[in-house]
């Protein structure tokens, strides 16, 4: 054999070395950018809403972006604190609770048909005339939206904190609300594509 | 224009005719065609609004009727992809 074609072989062998470890590279790359696609397209795909307040008017908007954007496919979560938890109760229970608890829970609507609205509710007239607004233009009640919502997959959070802090439980809640912290919202929140406060 | 299912809407309101629908097409195969009648006015834009960002529907054709008597009827066509 000739040491000349002896190299050339060599230098082949040397070269194709390279293309591997070149080709390794790119598809070390491309894993990653893959990834890094799959967590901007799941992103996209989550809508987090906040119900702080547990006024009607305010309620219904935060209901009616929910079923839409369940609609459109996204991921939706929706976490309920303080006067929010109000729309998601769906009885009032005063035994075994401390009497500031007791009064607070005495003081609430016991559910979302009870709710008041945000402006002229003079003693719940307002509330009752708007529901009856509503129901001649044919738009679904907050009750109705709640079970739509659950209907389309709406996941329900209530705030640990704010339940605990009001004496609120589990069996006053409808049914298959989770609890979580700020931490749980957070986890949802920050793998959104949009958070609402209301 | 051909469609396999109607959906009469009529008479409801935001965000209803979106939802119901949803839950139509959730019943039926891909590539049927959901005929869907609305009296909703903001449902135009609004099945125009959900076409654009759900990849999973197309929407083929909207044109508007008139009722019996006289109150304009909006029609939709969605294709489930």
């Amino acid at each position: 054999m000739n040491s000349q074609s002896l190299n050339q072989d060599l230098k082949n062998v040397d070269q194709l070395e390279n293309y591997k470890i070149e080709i390794e590279n790119l598809k070390k790359r491309i894993s990653y950018l893959e990834e890094q696609l799959a967590d901007i397209l799941e992103k996209k795909n989550k809508v987090g809403i906040v119900v702080f307040s547990g006024d009607l008017d305010r309620v219904l908007a935060a209901l009616i972006i929910a079923t839409g954007a369940a609609t459109f496919g996204k991921e939706v979560s929706v976490f309920f604190t303080f006067w929010g938890l109000n729309a998601i109760k769906v009885k009032k229970k005063l035994s075994n609770k401390k009497w500031h608890q007791r009064l607070f829970a005495f003081l609430n609507p016991a559910s979302a048909s009870n709710l008041p609205v945000s402006k002229m509710n003079f003693f719940g007239l307002g509330s009752k005339m708007l529901k009856m607004m509503m129901k001649e233009k044919n738009v679904s009640s907050l009750e109705d939206l709640i079970k739509m919502a659950k209907e389309l997959g709406v996941k329900f959070i209530a705030c640990e904190m704010s339940k605990d802090v009001l004496g609120i439980e589990d069996e006053e809640l409808i049914e298959g609300t989770e609890s979580g912290g700020v931490a749980y919202f957070l986890s949802h929140s920050l793998n959104s594509s949009m958070t609402i406060f209301i | 224009m051909n469609y396999d299912v109607m959906l009469d809407v009529r008479g409801l309101n935001c965000p209803m005719p979106i939802v119901k629908t949803k839950q139509e097409l959730n019943k039926v195969e891909s590539g049927k065609i959901l005929k869907v009648l609305t009296t909703d006015k903001g449902s135009i834009k609004d099945f125009q609004g959900w076409a654009n960002t759900d990849k999973t529907i197309e929407l083929i054709k909207q044109e508007t009727e008139k009722d019996e008597n006289g109150k304009e009827i909006y029609v939709h066509y969605v294709k489930k992809k």
